[in-house]
């Protein structure tokens, strides 16, 4: 059960968290509760895995080489290649979509060799190519987001 | 700006997520061998440069109601996506726009975005007032919606990465 605070640490705090020695109580400062308060309700929103972590946001290609890959394979081995696919810890994000093309996902390397070669790997080990889509302009990318929580 | 070994150090052990506990620079710190100002500096530093676009909660958007997320993507002259590029961005249920190569016949699209809603519904009522307002009903286009999520994970890049690369203004 979602309780206020959960939903203001949620919204309010997707960027901006305090860079101070004690960014807690200087939330807890802000929302005017405790800092065991701050403290208790984030370890609640992480130990259900509402959040994934607190920590930074890198912009891609800053630091290491990184490209969207997409690959049309068969529904029936849809699964069993996406897992082959989800072991390289060079890739996160794995999705299916709907679509011909229905495997989605993002490698992050450390240079353009390392990346062509977990792309020739991944299509050596399923047997199916690999679409290579790296970024040529970013528009927008910030990945936070006022969600609307009232019935959560 | 030089991002050091440090940084780097920081960066990757700061990427694995922050403890929620009274002093978590300190924390991070202890594991690094820097002291608590020297974490809470070098971050801000980064910060500033644009090395870290966003810091703070990182939130599953499924775990709530979430569960549509469309792709969208468009086939627009290549000499317009910048502008198409910003006028999506300024929608707020837009959370990702960028341009990427087309590849062959069967992938003609070179623009994209990313649209997270409630529903299905909401996410096509979304997108349709969007290409309204940006007046894209004219180009080629299609809607990927999301269905299972077999792996996500933040930008987490890879120990082995060797390469430091200088901060430019716009990557």
């Amino acid at each position: 059960m979602m309780t206020p605070l959960h939903k203001q640490l949620l919204n309010d705090y997707q960027r901006n968290f305090p860079l101070s020695p004690t960014p807690y109580q200087d939330i807890a400062t802000e929302l005017g509760v405790s800092e065991i308060e701050v403290i208790n309700a984030l370890t609640e929103l992480n130990e259900t895995d509402v959040i994934t972590r607190i920590g930074p946001v890198i912009p891609p290609n800053r630091i290491g080489v990184s490209t969207l890959a997409a690959m049309a394979v068969p529904e029936a081995q849809l699964h069993d290649i996406a897992q082959i696919v989800s072991a390289y810890p060079e890739v996160n994000h794995n999705y299916e979509r709907e679509h011909r093309f229905n495997l989605w996902f993002v490698i992050i390397a450390s240079g353009a060799g390392h990346l062509q070669q977990v792309i020739a790997r991944i299509e050596q080990q399923t047997g199916y190519s690999v679409m290579s889509l790296p970024l040529v302009d970013d528009y927008f990318i910030d990945l936070s987001f006022r969600m609307d929580l009232h019935d959560c | 700006m030089i991002v050091d070994v440090k940084d780097r150090q920081l960066l990757e052990a700061f990427q694995q997520g922050l403890a929620i506990s009274p002093r978590p620079y300190a924390d991070l710190g202890n594991r690094l061998g820097l002291s608590e100002n020297e974490v809470i500096e070098r971050l801000d530093r980064l910060k500033q440069a644009g090395l870290i676009k966003r810091l703070g909660v990182i939130v599953r958007h499924r775990k709530l109601g979430y569960r549509a997320n469309a792709m969208v993507v468009w086939d627009i002259p290549d000499e317009q996506a910048r502008e198409f590029g910003r006028r999506i961005s300024s929608f707020e249920f837009v959370t990702l726009c960028y341009r990427r190569p087309r590849h062959g016949a069967g992938w003609p699209y070179n623009l994209y975005c990313m649209i997270h809603g409630k529903n299905r519904e909401t996410v096509l009522e979304q997108l349709s007032v969007l290409e309204q307002a940006c007046k894209l009903s004219g180009f080629k286009r299609e809607i990927l919606f999301s269905r299972r999520c077999f792996k996500q994970r933040g930008a987490i890049y890879q120990n082995a990465a060797p390469l430091i690369q200088p901060a430019l203004a716009n990557g």
